[in-house]
């Protein structure tokens, strides 16, 4: 389990992390959301170590990093950068060597993971001819090239076709099954919603919500529910309690608390036949937009950072 | 809990990843085009120099002369006449219409016994050979010669200038390279800033160094070939020396190349972080170039760190310094490099990772 616990970090005066901590988990995928200069960047890099914290501390399986440890890590910088003259084959194999697997190995893991991600034809090019999507590829090779202990990858989808983007969520599935924690971070969040166990949402510095995916929608469910059925629900703007949010025809979605929406479905059973009655769980988005746009965090704070 | 596999990888030693840096920085070099072409025109250069001075040295250029039987024995002895005989007169003066020889010695009432025949020019060099000349004694004489003085000094100068300014720039050129393809970051997350620093330098200190060897290989060959091989009696300890303050010297301004150009982070940027350390390899040049006949400036350059490289070997050919000098030089070359190697790799940690615009020096030493 990878912990990262109270990071601060200050560029020149500006602050761009603030008590930054959360959990990931082994065997799970993480999800890591956030705008743009939300502080993604900075706390990977810091988990890196590539970048120092200005306090706090990153530990796995509950002792403090040690460069050792992160010689097992695998890492996909936001910023891709390989030699954009080396041959594909050769620098995703001195990448490996670098971590400390023989020069035999490393070659060997090469090809396979090029074959696995479709580049095998280009191996032995330099960098510089490959398409951008095809440069994205070799960088997912480059960061699995010494099969890795710890993942850690920076929007290891974007630029991605969709059927590159099936292959790296087979190999991101494949490393969590054997129990590797993998963080990552997207701006696609319906692919994050998708694809991930656990979530943390950072903006401006700071962890507005983290935990489980479910959990987090469950717990940033209002009293919303949705009713589908065959009559005219437009009876419900007169229940006491209710608020109507939406309306047509049998169809409404409406805020209620639990007693109320309970008395409202009995109701609807009696006047007609009920297609659906359910709580609306909020997506990714509309809790990332939630977060991310409160102005007064504190709340949201005092829950999550249990 | 982990599916781990037979044997983890564990973290290369610095000193190991530091090969494999130099490694990668060597094959990068070697593999490319234009750093063959400019070592084969170097080559070609030397070479060419040296088979130049041996023609220009006229070494093995002799003067054809047409003798007599009578006038046979005034040639005798003279090192540039190669005597070509002839049966009488007219068939020596024959020899000299047809261009065979460039002069005939004919027998002749006069002082000497004897005359020339030449065709349309006054044979200089054989008229220089059949001169009594008096005996000439220097008081004070140069140690070596004018011209050889300055073609060392020049050697030297230029050697260092072209090894030190071109693999400098290749330093540079991949470190910002690295910086703004952002594959230091990768690189970063594997090895420390300081392998990264020590394989830079190490690679191309050994190119620079394998470079220059094979130009003093070229040089001495050559030398040897063209028979001018007296040259390297004089030259043997000063080429010893220069390669011994080579070696220490370039690590010294290779990083201060590396330190400089990580503060910069776009191609466009590095020629204006470089010019002072442009500055710094140039001046040894210019100053052993037009300075090389003035003892105190070169005793000066012999000391300074930056252009110890080309002084003291050219004042070890001059035979003007003492045996201890090159030591106590060498010795604070040395010191002069550890101290800069030290606060280049600071230089370069604190900045490699920072991008945009040009990282001011002032402020990378400050921070942190």
């Amino acid at each position: 389990m990878l912990q990262i616990e109270g990071l601060d970090r200050s560029f020149g005066d500006r602050k761009v992390l603030d008590d930054v901590g959360f959990t990931v988990q082994r065997g799970r995928l993480t999800g890591f959301v956030g705008g743009n200069g939300a502080g993604k960047t900075t706390t990977m890099r810091i988990i890196l170590g590539v970048l120092a914290a200005d306090a706090g501390r990153v530990t796995l399986d509950g002792h403090p990093l040690t460069a050792e440890d992160r010689v097992d890590f695998g890492y996909m910088p936001e910023e891709r950068g390989l030699y954009p003259k080396m041959k594909v084959a050769e620098q995703v194999a001195y990448l490996g060597r670098l971590h400390g697997v023989d020069r035999g190995v490393a070659t060997t893991r090469a090809h396979e993971l090029l074959e696995r991600l479709g580049l095998d034809a280009r191996a032995d090019e330099p960098l510089e001819n490959l398409s951008l999507g095809n440069q994205q590829r070799a960088q997912i090779a480059a960061a699995l090239v010494h099969d890795p202990q710890v993942l850690i990858l920076d929007e290891p989808f974007s630029g991605l076709d969709p059927l590159a983007v099936d292959v790296v969520v087979g190999v991101l599935a494949e490393y969590a099954a054997k129990g590797v924690p993998v963080l990552f971070s997207s701006h696609q969040l319906e692919l994050v919603e998708r694809l991930c166990d656990d979530l943390v949402i950072i903006s401006g510095g700071r962890i507005r919500a983290a935990g489980g995916r479910e959990e987090l929608r469950e717990s940033f469910s209002s009293t919303r529910y949705e009713l589908v059925s065959t009559g005219d629900a437009g009876w419900l703007r007169d229940v006491v309690g209710v608020h109507v949010l939406d309306f047509d025809g049998g169809y409404a979605v409406f805020e209620a608390d639990e007693d109320v929406a309970q008395s409202v479905l009995r109701t609807a059973l009696d006047r007609s036949s009920v297609r659906s009655f359910t709580p609306v769980r909020p997506t990714l988005g509309e809790i990332f937009r939630e977060v991310v746009t409160d102005a007064q965090p504190a709340p949201v704070l005092a829950e999550v950072s249990r | 809990m982990t599916a781990t596999p037979t044997a983890r990888p564990s973290r290369p030693s610095i000193v190991r990843a530091a090969l494999m840096v130099a490694e990668r920085e060597i094959l990068a070099q070697v593999r490319t085009k234009s750093f063959l072409i400019s070592t084969g025109i170097m080559l070609a250069i030397v070479l060419g120099s040296i088979i130049a001075g041996a023609v220009f040295a006229g070494n093995d250029s002799t003067t054809k002369v047409a003798v007599v039987p009578g006038t046979a024995d005034a040639v005798v002895g003279a090192e540039s006449i190669e005597a070509v005989d002839a049966p009488d007169d007219a068939a020596a003066a024959q020899l000299v219409r047809d261009g065979e020889v460039s002069a005939a010695l004919v027998p002749d009432d006069g002082v000497l016994g004897f005359r020339i025949l030449a065709l349309d020019a006054e044979p200089a060099e054989l008229v220089a050979a059949l001169s009594v000349s008096p005996e000439v004694e220097l008081l004070e004489p140069a140690d070596t010669d004018e011209g050889l003085r300055y073609l060392v000094s020049f050697g030297f100068g230029i050697v260092f200038l072209m090894s030190a300014a071109g693999f400098g720039a290749t330093i540079a050129n991949n470190t910002v390279q690295e910086k703004q393809s952002r594959v230091v970051e990768l690189l970063l997350a594997a090895v420390p800033s300081r392998a990264l620093l020590a394989g830079k330098i190490l690679g191309n200190s050994v190119l620079a160094f394998g470079q220059t060897a094979a130009i003093a290989a070229t040089a001495v060959i050559g030398l040897v070939v063209t028979g001018q091989d007296d040259l390297l009696g004089i030259l043997g300890a000063p080429l010893v020396w220069f390669v011994l303050f080579f070696l220490v010297g370039f690590v010294l301004l290779a990083s201060i190349y590396a330190a400089s150009a990580s503060l910069v982070s776009r191609m466009e940027d590095v020629n204006s972080t470089l010019s002072p350390v442009m500055m710094l390899v140039m001046t040894p040049y210019f100053l052993v170039v037009f300075f090389n006949d003035n003892e105190a400036v070169l005793r000066v350059m012999s000391y300074v760190p930056f252009s110890a490289p080309v002084g003291m070997p050219v004042r070890l050919f001059l035979g003007t310094a003492a045996w201890w000098e090159p030591l106590i030089s060498l010795v604070i070359l040395a010191v002069t490099t550890v101290g800069v190697i030290a606060l280049g790799a600071k230089v370069y940690e604190r900045s490699l990772l920072r991008t945009g615009p040009r990282v001011r020096l002032k402020e990378v030493l400050r921070a942190q």
